[in-house]
């Protein structure tokens, strides 16, 4: 056997492009790296930067043009009463919407993690997923019906004698309203429903990965049922609800579509930008506006990390 | 104690089934306080099961479990006086390796101060003092099993349950680490219950060793007993190697005709022709496998009825494939087999 068998050395210009690859690995990585680096560069943070420039111009009142000049007027003009009330009032509502998502998703995530087999399983993911497969305006308009005075959950109301209860309700200061489709309630309800998968999903994926046996060493150990789940599979499961409470605050922070359709007619931060960019034509406020909810996450995420949510990670 | 005289565990015919796999089939064990005892067994032999069924993890679904004469079944793991070092380990991730330690005391209600000082001095036990601020990720296997090994005894069990303790670690560490679980548990005093498919690990540890095999107990005794007099074919088989011979075969080289088992290193190989000793036997045969293993090497010999091995040590003698040769062997050396399972 001749030696040129055993050692093949290609001349087409691809053979050439891999053997240079194959040594120098550094530059094959840079070269995939190369477009998604670029496109988060230059079009994702890019753009961002942009919008934060944005927000230390601001609007000549008199001619209705921005002043291309860095200034923080912008900002002071953001913390006068009227804005911080939208800011507290959309920061509420998220917080709640969150809390509310948590609660509702931890039982549902744990139940499909831990006792959800085959098709159960397969149940569940068409469960949580499918809402999210049809459209976002569809669910709100639906929901509307659903909350109207004379809507279905009026009707159950009736039938079951409850009507004080729904008026009570209504009639609270704050949250209430003429019919729950013109109240924080109804508002509420509607971001729970839509936003609730992103809480479910992580939740789900972070308890899917507590080995069996963590729980069996626990109970070994001597910690009962409860012991164990606030000791072992809650601090475990605490980067999934995060990674959730991520998305569900974060949605709701900058969502104008679902206040605008199921709510009274007090802004949140989402509807000020809108209004602001659009008929206002105040893009530095409205940019101002958007920074809110990235300082908010920016806190949060800190204070989670404080706390050791990502420790497991 | 309840009953000063009782053992510390024992089951009385228990069965678990997994659907139609019995995993445990009528198994009555009694297990003796302060003894190192060692389950023995092919993987899905039951032996696994039977630890969990004395964790509490898993609930016999016939028969009865005592430990330390109490009623163990319907009872949950954490109210019993047991604990288990996990194969894996299952050490919390979230947890540093004190807080591991010392999550049973915690678990107990025991103050701050007084846990952390046991938890430092079980963690010097398994010599790992001052790890207590690392995480277990940050420990290599071995140290993370003596963690779940302190994270265990801290808690002063009366039977100490292993899983395959030692399966996840290489050879010269499990060595290491089988010496110190004997000295251990001669130093604590508390029984240990190992369940292992490593025979050499259950013979070299154990105070008794039960053999499993489809979920029943097949033979029960000391190391010596189980090795010297394996009363069945796959006890023969299964701890260490052995040459099985059938009734007839055996009978006709002086043996009983029942199914007899002959230990491959008390096989003398000798040249063709070589006289035999009174009260030994011998067979001619052309040796057909040599496997040099350092300090013994192997022969597979045929006889012409059957292939033998044959195991002896490197004193220098050599032989080459294709030789002619005799085997040896006292006729005592031939174990009598009960039955042929």
């Amino acid at each position: 056997m001749s030696h040129a068998a055993t050692i093949e050395r290609g001349e087409g210009i691809l053979d050439r492009i891999s053997d240079l690859f194959l040594r120098r690995p550094k530059l094959l990585t840079l070269v995939l790296l190369l477009p998604p680096l670029l496109w988060i560069g230059v079009v994702y943070v890019g753009s961002l930067f942009a919008l934060l420039l944005q927000s230390f111009y601001k609007l000549d009142d008199f001619s209705g043009l921005v002043v291309h000049q860095f200034t923080l007027l912008t900002y002071a003009q953001l913390l006068e009463e009227a804005n911080i009330q939208i800011i507290i009032r959309t920061v509420a509502m998220a917080a709640l919407v969150t809390l509310a998502c948590s609660v509702i998703a931890f039982p549902i995530a744990y139940y499909a993690a831990r006792y959800a087999k085959g098709w159960t399983k397969a149940l569940f993911y068409l469960a949580v997923m499918m809402p999210l497969w049809s459209s976002y305006l569809v669910k709100i308009y639906a929901w509307k019906l659903i909350l109207a005075k004379e809507g279905i959950l009026t009707w159950i109301a009736q039938g079951l004698h409850l009507n004080w209860v729904l008026n009570g309700l209504l009639s609270a200061p704050v949250i209430g309203g003429p019919s729950l489709s013109f109240s924080y309630i109804g508002t509420f309800l509607v971001f729970v429903y839509i936003w609730i998968p992103y809480m479910i999903l992580p939740i789900q994926a972070a308890l899917e990965r507590v080995p069996k046996n963590y729980i069996e060493a626990a109970a070994d150990l001597g910690a009962d049922s409860r012991q164990t789940f606030w000791t072992v599979i809650f601090p475990l499961a605490l980067p999934g609800i995060v990674a959730g409470s991520i998305f569900t605050f974060s949605l709701t922070l900058g969502d104008y579509i679902v206040p605008t359709i199921v709510g009274n007619s007090r802004l949140m931060i989402g509807q000020a930008v809108y209004t602001l960019q659009g008929t206002a034509g105040n893009v530095p406020l409205a940019a101002a506006f958007t920074v809110v909810p990235m300082a908010i996450m920016g806190v949060y995420l800190w204070v989670a990390k404080r706390m050791g949510a990502f420790d497991v990670l | 104690m309840a009953q000063p005289m009782s053992p510390a565990v024992r089951l009385v015919h228990v069965s678990r089934h997994f659907g139609s796999v019995r995993a445990v089939d009528n198994v009555t064990l009694d297990i003796a306080e302060g003894e190192f005892f060692a389950m023995l067994g092919p993987s899905g032999s039951g032996k696994t099961t039977c630890l969990r069924l004395i964790a509490g993890f898993e609930q016999p679904d016939e028969g009865h479990i005592e430990i330390f004469g109490e009623t163990a079944e319907g009872v949950p793991p954490y109210k019993r006086n047991v604990n288990t070092v996990f194969q894996d380990y299952a050490l919390f991730p979230h947890m540093s390796v004190g807080e591991n330690v010392a999550y049973g005391l915690m678990i107990k209600g025991m103050p701050r101060e007084e846990r952390e000082k046991k938890a430092k001095a079980a963690l010097a036990m398994v010599k790992l003092a001052g790890y207590e601020e690392r995480r277990p990720v940050q420990l290599s296997g071995g140290q993370r099993q003596r963690v779940a090994l302190a994270r265990a005894l801290v808690n002063s069990p009366k039977v100490l349950l292993l899983d395959e303790p030692l399966g996840a670690l290489d050879l010269k560490l499990r060595e290491q680490m089988q010496e110190e679980l004997k000295a251990l548990q001669e130093e604590l005093d508390i029984t240990f219950i190992l369940v292992t498919h490593d025979q050499g690990e259950a013979l070299s540890m154990a105070d008794r060793v039960a053999i499993f095999n489809d979920g029943k107990v097949i033979q029960v005794g000391s190391p010596i007993d189980v090795y010297e007099r394996p009363r069945s074919r796959f006890v023969a088989d299964f701890v260490g190697s052995s040459n099985v011979l059938p009734p007839a075969f055996a009978a006709r080289l002086g043996g009983t005709a029942k199914w007899t088992s002959l230990r491959p290193e008390k096989i003398g190989v000798v040249p063709a022709g070589t006289s035999v000793p009174a009260a030994h036997t011998h067979l001619d045969g052309e040796a057909k496998t040599i496997s040099y293993q350092g300090s013994v090497t192997r022969l597979g010999v045929d006889t012409g009825d059957m292939m033998l091995t044959a195991e002896v040590p490197a004193d220098g003698t050599s032989f080459e494939q294709g030789n002619s040769v005799r085997l040896i062997w006292p006729i005592s050396a031939m174990v009598t087999m009960e039955d042929d399972a």
